[in-house]
């Protein structure tokens, strides 16, 4: 058998475990990973700008590939860094496996130089975690890492790794399991049958039925079957955050995203539903508004792989333990071959009921805000600009805040894995890292960040990177001067007291600040200017392009839901609500 | 309301961090913890009393068990079962004061398991109530120390928590 030191395994390891990009920062305690990592070219190494950008490019990899997504960084401020970008990823349940670098173990515990304890300090943000104690185990512990990471309810590993178990004067056997089994950890790989049976039913019944899918249909690979069912039924669909793409955007029956900042007809909808089938959906909060005034008429059909995530935050009628894509096409099979009928003149109804919400304040039936003039462009029309631009395929990333709902309402998602954003932490500077390991995974896409002038400057620094790995993502900067949704909230609840969310002429000239790094910079400040000039960013297919737009500096974002009340009760605009 | 959780837990270093930290993090109560290695070394048993309504319980049994280390949980609070608690007490008797509290150990079928010249170690065990009500019967006045080890319990019948 083959003897190699423990950083040869544990780079090995990586590469058995089939991971091609490697996104990491180096230091003091990975000195022997990466010295290994510069005599193989089985894999390669991405290096980053900072931990933090590293992780999540590697996440965002995750999100277009479904494959799992690797980081590795060094020990102390290192492990740190990366915690931010580990906890987006267990937010959004994204598979990723993180290895952190450690001080040797007989250091460990005296405060060494760079010592942190990583296992401690992840513990709340991982789904598990590993410390290697030999470098006989690394092979067995990335296996199990990577089988955790991707299987069941997906999330982030960590895998410690003491700098001595990497020692390269130390060799063993190496030798990649082919089989992980672990007794404490067995995934539910099929729904219950009599669940599924009882929900078919109910669901058949139903006279105001609601699709309501999350971001567990797209990390479950269950886009295809959700479709075929719901097509099936002719019920209306409405996506998450997470979960835009996995209906299309643009199908007939999709009545648009639900929640916080969701369409006046989806959450309507929601509201008089008298049968809601979730599907890979939480509940979270900024779907649900007051969970007491919730969908009060509606039975609860709710099928999620992870069985803490059924009956978390609202009563539920029948619960479906399983991946989304298995229950889905047993439920189409009953359907099928039980020749089941939908009650017809029902959901005849139902629909006229909605298509008349649509008419009445729907925000793709007519504009719901004051149109841009020349001289003051609505970002929502750069929005609807960037989607006739890119022919709505681009794949999009965006970071937090009223550019990410913008870009979430007025981009229509067609496909799964075209919509990248931290739905769940809410992580500014997600965006553009975000968007480098996307077009690392697909080098010919359209790539774009939708950003914010606030958003971007949190991972700005990551265009050196974009630089050195030939990532030639584009960058939309919707530039309102402010930090908009914090501005917003204090416009509607604080007197409009704006507390710390202006910047007093202290940003960037992003134009020259994109040149600096050897990237094309563009300012748009006119309306008659936007479509030419984004045609123009998008014909450069090579270069990085920062689109600096400057849009309306008052705009807000709608509807947005009162709270505390219930999914109807909305604000469409900044004088009118529900 | 009072529930009594067992865990059987993989016996790794950090395993019962995992669970103390789910309890913290996700705003739940410990009152009582006690774990050791069972007749299986890798394995540990873990026993815990907590509070809550239904829905809260719920919510820790299936986060308990979405954490990879725990192989199996139990709420011992839905069936019948027995549990135990053991507790020592440092308590102050001299004079009069001294044979008193010897009756009262014997009341409770306790035993003094250390007598010093004005002090004894009382050894109680059983359910937390008995233990409590002990406490109580002596008085703050007397008692110098206590310390608990936290509820453990079985279920009764046949069935067991088992790999």
């Amino acid at each position: 058998m083959e003897l190699l030191s423990g950083g040869d395994i544990l780079i090995r390891a990586l590469s058995d475990a089939k991971v091609k990009h490697l996104w990491g920062y180096p230091g003091g305690a990975a000195l022997h990973i990466y010295d290994a990592i510069f005599r193989q070219d089985n894999l390669s190494h991405v290096l980053m700008r900072h931990e933090q950008a590293a992780v999540h490019a590697a996440d965002a990899y995750a999100r277009a590939t479904g494959e799992v997504g690797a980081a590795l960084v060094t020990s102390g401020p290192g492990a740190t860094n990366a915690i931010t970008g580990i906890a987006t990823a267990y937010m959004d349940s994204i598979p990723m496996v993180v290895i952190s670098a450690q001080v040797p173990q007989e250091k460990i515990g005296e405060d060494a130089f760079q010592e942190i304890d990583m296992i401690g300090v992840s513990r709340p943000t991982v789904k598990h975690s590993y410390m290697v104690k030999r470098p006989e185990d690394i092979a067995e512990t990335i296996a199990k890492a990577f089988y955790i990471a991707s299987t069941g309810r997906p999330g982030p590993v960590v895998v410690d790794v003491p700098k001595d178990v990497t020692d390269p004067n130390n060799k063993v056997a190496y030798k990649y399991p082919e089989k992980v089994k672990l007794r404490s950890y067995q995934p539910t790989t099929r729904g219950h049958s009599g669940q599924i049976k009882r929900a078919v039913n109910l669901l058949m019944s139903a006279k105001r039925p609601v699709i309501y899918s999350g971001g567990g249909v797209v990390l479950g690979n269950a886009s295809e079957q959700l479709r075929a069912l719901a097509r099936r039924l002719n019920y209306p669909v409405t996506n998450t955050l997470m979960g835009l793409g996995a209906f299309p955007g643009t199908d007939r029956q999709f009545v648009g995203m639900l929640g916080m900042h969701g369409t006046f007809e989806a959450n309507t909808a929601m509201h008089h539903a008298d049968v809601i089938l979730a599907v890979g959906a939480r509940f979270d909060d900024r779907v649900t508004n007051a969970t007491e005034r919730f969908c009060p008429s509606a039975k609860i059909i709710h099928i999620d792989v992870d069985p803490s995530s059924i009956a978390k935050t609202v009563r539920v009628d029948i619960p479906i333990v399983g991946p989304c894509d298995v229950v889905l096409s047993d439920m189409l099979d009953q359907i099928q071959q039980g020749d089941l009928q939908t009650d017809e003149p029902a959901i005849g109804e139902w629909w006229q009921q909605i298509d008349g919400w649509r008419a009445r304040h729907g925000i793709y039936t007519e504009s719901r805000y004051e149109p841009s003039t020349n001289d003051n462009i609505k970002p929502q029309d750069v929005i609807k600009t960037l989607y006739k631009v890119t022919k709505g395929e681009a794949l999009v990333t965006s970071d937090v805040g009223q550019h990410q709902m913008f870009a979430a309402q007025y981009y229509l998602f067609d496909k799964p894995r075209q919509w990248f954003n931290s739905g769940g932490l809410g992580t500014m500077g997600f965006g553009l890292p975000a968007a480098m390991g996307v077009q690392m995974a697909y080098p010919d896409a359209n790539v774009v960040c939708v950003t914010g002038e606030g958003s971007i400057q949190m991972c700005i620094q990551e265009l050196a990177a974009c630089t050195q790995h030939q990532l030639p993502v584009k960058i939309i900067i919707l530039n309102n001067q402010a930090l908009g949704m914090v501005k917003q909230w204090q416009d509607m609840q604080y007197g409009s007291r704006y507390s710390h969310v202006l910047y007093e002429d202290s940003l960037p000239d992003f134009v020259k600040l994109a040149e600096a790094y050897g990237h094309v910079g563009m300012k748009v400040t006119h309306y008659d200017q936007l479509e030419s000039s984004m045609e123009e960013c998008f014909a450069m297919k090579d270069r990085v392009v920062i689109m600096d737009i400057s849009v309306d500096h008052h705009e807000h974002v709608y509807p947005m839901h009162v709270a505390p009340g219930s999914m109807r009760d909305m604000w469409l605009s900044k004088t009118e609500r529900t | 309301m009072k529930r009594l959780i067992s865990v059987l837990l993989e016996n790794e270093p950090g395993s019962l961090s995992r669970v103390v930290g789910l309890f913290s993090q996700r705003g739940y109560n410990i009152d009582s913890l006690s774990v050791a290695p069972t007749e299986d070394k890798t394995l540990s048993r873990l026993t815990l009393t907590t509070a809550g309504d239904d829905h809260t319980i719920e919510q820790i049994t299936k986060q308990l068990n979405k954490l990879i280390d725990v192989v199996k949980v139990i709420d011992l609070s839905e069936g019948v079962h027995i549990e135990r608690e053991l507790m020592l007490l440092k308590v102050k008797a001299s004079g009069a004061v001294r044979a008193e509290i010897k009756r009262c150990v014997d009341i409770f079928r306790g035993q003094i398991v250390d007598v010093g010249p004005t002090t004894y170690v009382v050894q109680i065990m059983g359910e937390s109530t008995k233990l409590d009500a002990f406490i109580e019967a002596l008085g703050d006045a007397v008692i110098l120390e206590v310390v608990r080890t936290g509820v453990c319990g079985l279920m009764r019948g046949e069935k067991s928590l088992k790999v």
